[in-house]
């Protein structure tokens, strides 16, 4: 069930757009924000709300890759593998987070404290190498650093 | 939100040539209210374009040379002249700004956007009023947290001034502002993928013609522009063509904001007249190479340009000047390839990407793109053959421009032919040692 929170959220945005359908992706947005992610029974109430079948809305989610239909841990550490982090670095920081962290990407932690995934180009190509946990960009991210930066999250 | 850019990102001062666009961006990136925009200058373009007929503020766009800042240098007032203006033109028109932003290598649109986020939307009111717009998105890449937030500050004072919303200024003229955040994926970027984003569909590309101009986002005219496009309208306007020709030094017009990533003293952006040579980018701006490493080779305006060598150092960054050598200018944001980095290494990290991007929709992309990345990963592993050159040669012949949907596919081998050509002897190490010479063993 949305919550009426959720519910408000949603048909705010449905004055932005003609149709009701035009909403899909930021009423996922929406419950994500609330919940983390956007489970079975969210995603067939949110197709509800906006008057399309589930399958449909799920064919739009399964096409984003910010859209997770998997339960995600507290914190997303979403890790940029693009060329210029490439060059300086990435590889060295995806190794030192999977063996800190214990997991790999895609996987989330034991205490459900972390989910790690792989993220395109965060758009700070200047200070790479580059990670964003939820909402924050951390960049010039060295081995020396992380610690620093994952002790924020709890 | 922690540690932002700091002190290198931006040149500040380079004190020999007009700011136009970075001219309000502040160090920290604090945010710039409306009165702080209104002090230099800011909607003054706006209220003179709100004087002049649409048509006139069309023309000074096109007499102005602007080019289309997301890649494609598309000229800004020839497509702004393909929209239906007369009375009975289709209805509700439609200006979206492409702040998508995934560009590997590409990090301009965000600078604008966190650090002057008035003169997007006062060039998107300017656009607008010149295509006679009704509504206005600004589709943001769903990473772009800080991005939203400005904007979405920037947007509410400006309805309050009346920048925004119904009669602008007393005029006829009325325009909403909408933010939408993508749910992600390169394709978003696309102009047609972008349209059906943001009817809640799959982002894949649509068949053109129609062109979004005369049928575009829900089946109506519509615009799509980059963000560094659009912050460059008001000033123009204000200023006049002539003023926006004479800011740089080739034939391709006004200022740009070039960037340079990799091992680069000073990595960072800066914004400069265009046609400022790569040499001086590149080793008066960035401050040349890092100590111990030398430069090999670099991607001129993100991952999907074809690389280009020392030999064109001094080749001018613009649109026309960067194609005679047979690569793009692109977004302008240039990456470094350094003689410690591995040139085969590079090119699978930019197939990864791109084959990962691919919506699938035709054969030579999905099907080529992840051939490439997987012979590409192979020789890095030492598992490379001769034959595999011949066929990465082929998937880029067979992803040329007309063969695939959309032009994701012919980007995505640009850096692929031009690195077969100009790394050749790294690739034929690979096969020959049977292993990355660049990996310790
Ligand atoms: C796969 C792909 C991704 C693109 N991504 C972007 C983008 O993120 N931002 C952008 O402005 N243009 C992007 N473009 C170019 C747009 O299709 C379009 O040409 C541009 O937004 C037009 O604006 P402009 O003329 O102001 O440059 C992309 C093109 C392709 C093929
Ligand atoms: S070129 Fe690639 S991304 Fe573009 S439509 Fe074809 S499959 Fe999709
Ligand atoms: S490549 Fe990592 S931020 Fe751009």
């Amino acid at each position: 069930m949305l919550s009426p929170e959720e519910r408000r959220e949603i048909e705010a945005e449905f004055a932005h757009y003609p149709n009701k359908q035009a909403v899909s992706i930021d009423a996922m947005r929406i419950v994500q924000k609330h919940r983390g992610w956007v489970s079975d029974e969210c995603l067939k109430d949110i197709a509800e709300l906006l008057e399309m079948s589930a399958d449909e809305l799920d064919g739009v989610a399964t096409f984003y890759n910010l859209i997770f239909r998997r339960p995600v841990g507290r914190h997303v550490v979403m890790v940029c593998d693009s060329v210029s982090c490439w060059i300086m670095g990435y590889d060295r920081l995806r190794r030192e987070l999977t063996s800190r962290l214990g997991i790999q990407m895609g996987e989330t932690t034991a205490d459900g404290r972390f989910t790690l995934l792989p993220i395109v180009c965060l758009g700070a190509c200047d200070h790479a190498p580059t990670i964003m946990v939820d909402a924050d960009l951390h960049h010039d991210v060295d081995p020396q650093k992380l610690d620093g930066v994952l002790e924020k999250y709890k | 939100m922690s540690q932002r850019h700091n002190g290198s990102i931006i040149q500040w001062l380079n004190k020999f040539m007009e700011k136009v666009l970075t001219k309000n961006i502040r160090q920290d990136l604090s945010y710039v209210d409306l009165n702080a925009y209104e002090q230099t200058g800011g909607y003054q373009g706006l209220r003179k374009a709100l004087g002049m007929s649409p048509t006139e503020v069309v023309e000074e766009v096109k007499k102005s040379n602007l080019r289309g800042r997301g890649g494609a240098g598309f000229p800004t007032g020839m497509k702004w002249s393909f929209v239906p203006m007369n009375a009975d033109a289709p209805r509700p028109k439609y200006l979206v700004a492409n702040a998508d932003e995934m560009e590997p290598g590409t990090f301009k649109d965000r600078l604008l956007m966190e650090g002057d986020p008035h003169q997007l939307v006062e060039g998107m009111v300017v656009a607008g009023y010149a295509i006679q717009a009704d509504v206005a998105y600004i589709f943001i890449r769903g990473e772009y947290f800080r991005s939203e937030e400005m904007l979405r500050r920037a947007i509410a004072e400006a309805y309050e001034k009346n920048y925004l919303g119904k009669n602008i200024l007393g005029s006829s003229y009325s325009l909403e502002m909408i933010v939408h955040m993508s749910g992600g994926r390169y394709m978003c970027g696309e102009e047609t993928g972008l349209l059906n984003a943001l009817e809640g569909k799959r982002a894949n590309p649509r068949t053109k013609p129609p062109f979004p101009q005369v049928s575009g986002l829900f089946g109506k005219p519509t615009i799509v522009q980059n963000v560094e496009t659009l912050s460059n309208v008001p000033h123009i306007v204000r200023n006049g063509a002539e003023w926006f020709k004479s800011l740089s030094y080739t034939q391709d017009a006004g200022t740009k904001i070039y960037g340079v990533s990799g091992k680069v003293k000073r990595p960072g952006l800066w914004e400069l007249p265009m046609g400022t040579t790569i040499r001086e980018i590149l080793e008066v701006h960035a401050g040349g190479m890092q100590d111990g490493v030398r430069f090999r080779g670099l991607l001129p305006g993100g991952a999907s340009t074809d690389f280009l060598v020392e030999d064109h150092l001094d080749v001018k960054m613009d649109f026309t000047e960067v194609a005679k050598v047979g690569s793009r200018m692109g977004t302008g944001t240039m990456i470094i390839l350094d003689d410690q980095t591995c040139p085969v290494g590079m090119v699978w990290n930019l197939e990864h990407f791109f084959a990962q991007e691919s919506c699938g929709w035709c054969t030579p992309c999905w099907s080529g793109l992840s051939w490439a990345e997987k012979a590409l990963n192979a020789l890095e592993e030492g598992q490379g053959q001769a034959a595999d050159l011949e066929h990465l040669a082929f998937i880029c012949n067979f992803c040329a421009p007309g063969n695939t949907f959309c032009a994701l596919a012919p980007g995505a081998v640009e850096p692929l032919q031009s690195a077969l050509k100009y790394f050749r002897d790294d690739f034929n190490r690979h096969i020959t040692e049977k292993r990355c010479p660049w990996r310790a063993s």
